[in-house]
């Protein structure tokens, strides 16, 4: 016997439809459409199936920067990703404490995050032209890319210390541990999983951005901006190989915060040995 | 008798609340003092005062012949003499039993991997849980990640020991494990302050028993007087609750 299912399951259904086609269609589009035959167009239908436009993608006749593009988004992303982890610890460990202007100085943070981010870029763009500083991605672009990911960094952090059980550190320094080797041997690592959780947002956050970039790159270009470059004067499917391939990238990078996660789970569970044999 | 611990009108507020009033201990060397009392009378914290662990606002705590100061700048000199063990126990919970007890003679009397594992089977051994090394604190119960805590402050061959209620988080069928292994380590002559309201282990092995209310130590008397004979009214009512 099925039971009879209310309107709320229909309403919700066909809104977690419509979220999936939004979410997934578009990429699926694009997945599919990079296979696109040799002679076929930047629509369906398709005009047979190759990796025509992969080959393209790194042929003769280069199809925009992206290359060397691709690679200044990674160097940004893993500077911005460093920096971000580095000061949303510091942060997030001072922030443990109520000190003097605390409040204040948390939510001019935060703000940060909710400032337009085109305005942003347009404000650091214009400081560095006021001052006759030459704007480019790996300086203002960089400043550009922490205003958004530090705010982000910072709110996790303060979430990971506020769970954080300081009788480890009690512990720790009961022990005879300075302050600098209880946090290097016991609040690091029991933070650790979290810390990659930031590593990711520091690095996908930057990877990805383009209002902040917009005007705060100089004259070359980060990945993203290099892409929407490229459709307005690519007009074949090598646009879509290119998507393909920086998917796949981030997926990469995706897969691998979370083998790592998993690892230092499954490490811990080794060691482990005789657990749950009754020993 | 080489005194141990000399505190001498202690006083601690947190903020406009007093915390301990006016604190005169004085406990020497090999002693086992049992302190009891209602919670929320200040215990905790009078022992987290001997371990620098809390400052203090007046008076003074001597410990092992070192005047701990008031804002706590040398308290990790103090603590690599003094021992604790906590209520919840604070194993670290990304290390290994034996990783648990290795850490601080590695990193803070920087011995050898070797020197500290083998330092570490011993006490493991000592409080008869050498099987477990390779656990993780997760995988034990109550009891045995006790007698790791044990086994972990032990490790750094402290001149006194304290514990803070360390049965009353256990199951009551692990209580016992524990307070042998406590009665053990006493008999080795070890000083112990230890916060409990487990009045048989105070009868076997304290030397005194210290009663505390509000903040004040009320009374201080040996075990016998302490349970026949309580001088104080508030010790009487105590007991009569404790001993049911
Ligand atoms: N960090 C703190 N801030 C403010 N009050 C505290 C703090 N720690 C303990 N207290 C208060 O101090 C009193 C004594 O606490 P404690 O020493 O833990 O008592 P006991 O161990 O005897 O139960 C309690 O009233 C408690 O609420
Ligand atoms: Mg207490």
């Amino acid at each position: 016997m099925r039971e009879r299912r209310g309107k709320e399951f229909y309403v919700l259904a066909i809104f977690f439809t419509v979220f999936v086609i939004f979410l997934y269609g578009p990429v699926s589009a694009i997945l599919i459409l990079s296979f696109q035959g040799p002679n076929g167009g930047l629509t369906f239908p398709m005009n047979g199936v190759s990796i025509h436009w992969f080959f393209a993608l790194f042929g003769e006749q280069l199809v925009g920067d992206f290359k060397a593009a691709f690679l200044r988004s990674l160097q940004l992303g893993l500077v911005v990703m460093v920096v971000t982890i580095f000061v949303s610890v510091l942060t997030g460990l001072a922030f443990r404490k109520k000190f003097f202007g605390s409040t204040f100085l948390f939510y001019t943070t935060v703000s940060s995050l909710i400032v337009p981010s085109i305005l942003v870029s347009l404000g650091i763009g214009l400081l560095y032209n006021l001052m006759e500083w030459e704007a480019a991605w790996y300086s203002s672009g960089m400043g550009a890319h922490l205003t958004w990911t530090l705010p982000f960094g910072f709110l996790i952090m303060i979430a990971v210390f506020n769970r954080f059980d300081r009788s480890y550190e009690e512990a720790a320094k009961d022990l005879g541990a300075s302050n600098w080797q209880t946090i290097r041997y016991v609040v690091l690592p029991i933070i650790a999983p979290s810390l990659i959780g930031v590593a990711l947002f520091g690095f996908t956050l930057s990877y990805d951005e383009f209002a902040r970039t917009l005007m705060t790159s100089g004259v070359k270009n980060t990945l993203p901006l290099e892409i929407f470059g490229m459709t307005t004067n690519v007009t074949t499917p090598t646009l879509y190989a290119l998507g393909t391939l920086t998917t796949i990238f981030s997926l990469v990078v995706i897969l691998t915060a979370m083998g790592i996660v998993f690892y230092m789970q499954k490490r811990r569970e080794r060691f482990g040995t005789d657990a749950g044999k009754g020993v | 008798m080489e005194t141990c611990i000399n505190l001498n009108d202690l006083n601690k507020w947190f903020g406009s609340f007093q915390v301990l009033d006016s604190i005169n201990l004085s406990i020497s060397t090999a002693e086992k003092v049992v302190i009891c009392g209602p919670s929320g009378s200040g215990k905790s914290t009078l022992i987290r005062c001997v371990n620098a662990l809390e400052p203090f606002q007046s008076g003074s705590v001597n410990v092992c012949g070192i005047s701990v100061e008031k804002n706590g700048r040398n308290a990790t000199d103090i603590q690599r003499r003094v021992g604790m063990v906590f209520q919840q126990f604070n194993l670290f919970p990304h290390l290994s039993v034996l990783k648990n007890c290795t850490l601080a003679p590695c990193r803070v009397l920087g011995l050898s991997d070797d020197e500290a594992g083998a330092k570490a089977m011993h006490y493991l051994e000592r409080v008869r849980i050498p099987e477990q090394a390779s656990k993780y604190p997760a995988d034990l119960s109550g009891g045995q990640q006790q007698r790791v805590a044990i086994a972990r402050a032990l490790t750094m061959e402290p001149e006194l020991m304290l514990f803070d209620e360390p049965t009353s988080a256990l199951d009551p069928e692990v209580v016992t494990e524990v307070l042998d292994t406590m009665v053990d380590l006493a008999e080795t002559g070890m000083t112990m302050i230890c916060v409990t309201h487990e009045m048989g282990f105070a009868k076997q092995v304290a030397d005194r028993v210290v009663f505390m209310d509000e903040g004040k130590i009320i009374e201080i008397a040996t075990p016998e007087k302490f349970f026949s004979e309580p001088t104080h009214e508030r010790t009487q009512f105590f007991l009569s609750r404790v001993l049911g």
